[in-house]
């Protein structure tokens, strides 16, 4: 506990100086402010830090990922597709789908537990682009995200999976993943500013994630499962986003599924982007 | 240069049902350190909080430097710093990482953001822990980050929330150091307390909230003025002698006399000293009547062991302010007084 510490560090601790103090305040100029890139890479930057202080954070984008794998191959390539080895060249691009946008629900809780810190307050008294904190936060993540991708890949791909797609197809799939996280996070901040809890935040995510994810063609096509079902999978984001990933991975892209993902990340930033700036311009 | 750093007329915020600020007129000349005084919930952070633009008025009007808090909120954010109640830096990051942050995000490059954060740590005293993570600091090495992050850029306009609450008394003074540098640079420093001792050793003028409303404002003398030199504490040898020592202060004080829970302890509010107006004459006024009355408690046989004139408490300001004590310790304290008037008749028997 840092209480403990406290007298004595109290006591050891160097006197201010007055004198300095007022040389610095002296040569303190305003430069002007900052760019809406170079505060939003300050506020990454910023993210990156945090990891580096923290680095067991990063157990959710390398062991749970590495769970997520082993667990539905081998659970569902038997009954589905007759062996694990051929179901994971279906389930691979899905299941990285799955878990990359899962963990993205962490955003809000990150922005949720931030807000209880008076580190937030400073930032609002910033004179910067307001969004630049929130895209801080979406950066960083964003190395997570791709972390998370490249140890689900290398798993997969001692498991057998074989992508026709090549490098590049893997990198596009990637990439596509990338930009459409980002892009749904902003539900995330905005639950993160909406609510009053971290345990609220948790709680509604996993009420948006679980159906969006399951209810979707990442284990199996949607040929087979009753109509109305068929109805919610076809249009559901998440099914759009996995077509495409593995159709790139594939090499059978780009089709029609690329286009709906990238609607879908258009319309994301559009409606959430401005709900999210709404709520903590009035937080 | 503006002579005036905030004016507000009927500045309201609500949250639900509760005013929080109900109606609040500043006008806080800059250069100087303004005091706004009050207990805890009286409303002062929520009035900070609506001048440094996090919270949106309900109700009336804020201007700092000529710019209106809503309309021209860039204006403001360029021109002010917050230093909140509870540390307003990131505590995962260390010392360095936290003013670089800050510095980057005000428009320093890279290599003039580390060279300004090495300078501020230094003069701060922080430069052993630059390296360590802020959670790793003790109380009054997080106040120092802090108050060095809200001047990094040279703000024309500092608030400072309850700045040395938690602090001990070491750590306050260094604080106190802090402001009064900073102040004589030029900065305007709005300061919140709950300690009339902080607001007189720094404030020139000082403004009385409580209950989201202004009850008193003027400069730290106006304002004893008001409320009184302040109060005698008397500790007596022998816990027996206690009523006949309150007799004795009541008559030579003309005072309300209160019996603390300490069984040997009295304390006697002292009036204004006859005809003072100003502060300093009050005090002379207040120093004699005390001596008075402690040559009357010798004369009387009742020994005293230690004896202090204290300034005024905050209670007792509220209390000479609004005819209303913050609490209602009054009472119990008065039923301890009449328990001991009963050992008093016996005691002279």
């Amino acid at each position: 506990m840092s209480t403990a510490t406290t007298p004595t560090e109290d006591r050891d601790l160097a006197p201010v100086s007055t004198e300095s103090l007022a040389e610095l305040l002296i040569a303190g100029d305003r430069p002007p402010r900052p760019s809406a890139l170079a505060a939003s890479l300050t506020f990454g930057w910023r993210a990156m830090l945090k990891i580096k202080h923290v680095p067991e954070q990063l157990f959710d984008v390398t062991a749970f990922p590495i769970m997520m794998v082993l667990m539905y191959t081998y659970l569902f390539g038997g009954a589905l597709a007759g062996s694990p080895g051929e179901y994971i060249q279906y389930l691979l691009p899905g299941i990285l789908v799955m878990s990359v946008v899962m963990i993205t629900m962490y955003t809000g809780v990150s922005v949720n537990t931030d807000i209880e810190k008076g580190v937030f307050d400073r930032f609002r008294t910033l004179p910067i682009w307001r969004p630049s904190v929130m895209v801080g936060y979406l950066l960083g993540d964003a190395l997570r995200y791709a972390i998370a991708s490249v140890v689900m890949l290398t798993v997969g791909i001692i498991l057998g999976f074989r992508p026709d797609g090549g490098v590049l197809g893997v990198l596009g799939g990637v990439l596509l993943l990338l930009v459409f996280s980002f892009a749904f996070s902003w539900v995330w901040t905005m639950f993160g500013l909406l609510l009053r809890t971290e345990k609220s935040v948790m709680g509604v995510s996993m009420m948006v994630i679980f159906p969006l994810t399951f209810l979707s063609d990442i284990f199996v096509k949607p040929e087979t499962m009753p109509g109305w079902l068929q109805a919610f999978v076809n249009n559901n984001p998440i099914t759009h986003l996995a077509s495409a990933v593995r159709e790139l991975m594939a090499g059978t892209g780009p089709g029609s599924s690329l286009v709906w993902a990238l609607g879908w990340v258009v319309l994301l930033v559009a409606v959430f982007g401005p709900v999210t700036m709404r709520l903590y311009n009035r937080k | 240069m503006n002579s005036v750093a905030i004016e507000t007329a009927g500045l309201v915020k609500t949250f639900g049902a509760n005013r929080a600020v109900d109606g609040v007129d500043l006008t806080i000349p800059a250069g100087t350190v303004y005091g706004l005084l009050g207990p805890n919930g009286a409303g002062k952070t929520t009035t900070v909080k609506m001048l440094a633009t996090l919270l949106r008025p309900d109700g009336g009007e804020a201007h700092v430097f000529g710019h209106d808090v809503v309309r021209e909120a860039d204006a403001v954010r360029s021109r002010v710093s917050l230093t909140g109640q509870y540390a307003s830096v990131d505590e995962d990051l260390t010392g360095t990482e936290n003013l670089v942050l800050l510095a980057r995000l005000t428009g320093h490059g890279k290599k003039a953001a580390y060279g300004r954060a090495a300078q501020l740590l230094d003069a701060f005293g922080l430069s052993d822990a630059a390296a360590r993570q802020v959670k790793n600091y003790s109380g009054g090495m997080r106040r120092r980050i802090d108050i060095a992050a809200s001047i990094l850029n040279t703000p024309e306009l500092l608030f400072l929330d309850e700045p040395t609450t938690g602090l001990d008394p070491r750590s306050r003074n260094q604080v106190w150091d802090i402001v009064r540098a900073v102040v004589a640079h030029g900065t305007t420093v709005l300061l919140t307390t709950q300690y009339l001792d902080e607001a007189d050793h720094l404030a020139s003028r000082i403004a009385v909230i409580d209950d989201g409303r202004v009850i008193a404002e003027g400069t730290k003398g106006e304002l004893k003025a008001s409320v009184g030199a302040g109060s005698v504490h008397v500790r007596l040898r022998d816990a027996g002698q206690r009523a006949d020592a309150a007799q004795v202060l009541r008559v030579a004080l003309d005072a309300e006399v209160k019996t603390e829970a300490d069984p040997v302890a009295l304390t006697a509010r002292v009036g204004n000293g006859e005809g003072g107006d100003s502060g300093e004459r009050d005090d002379k006024g207040a120093a004699e009547k005390a001596a008075r009355a402690l040559a009357e408690l010798a004369r009387a046989g009742i020994t005293v062991d230690n004896f202090s004139l204290g300034q005024p408490s905050l209670d007792e300001v509220f209390l000479a302010l609004t005819g209303a004590p913050t609490h209602d310790a009054k009472d119990t304290a008065h039923a301890a007084g009449t328990a001991h008037a009963a050992e008093k008749e016996e005691a002279q028997a």
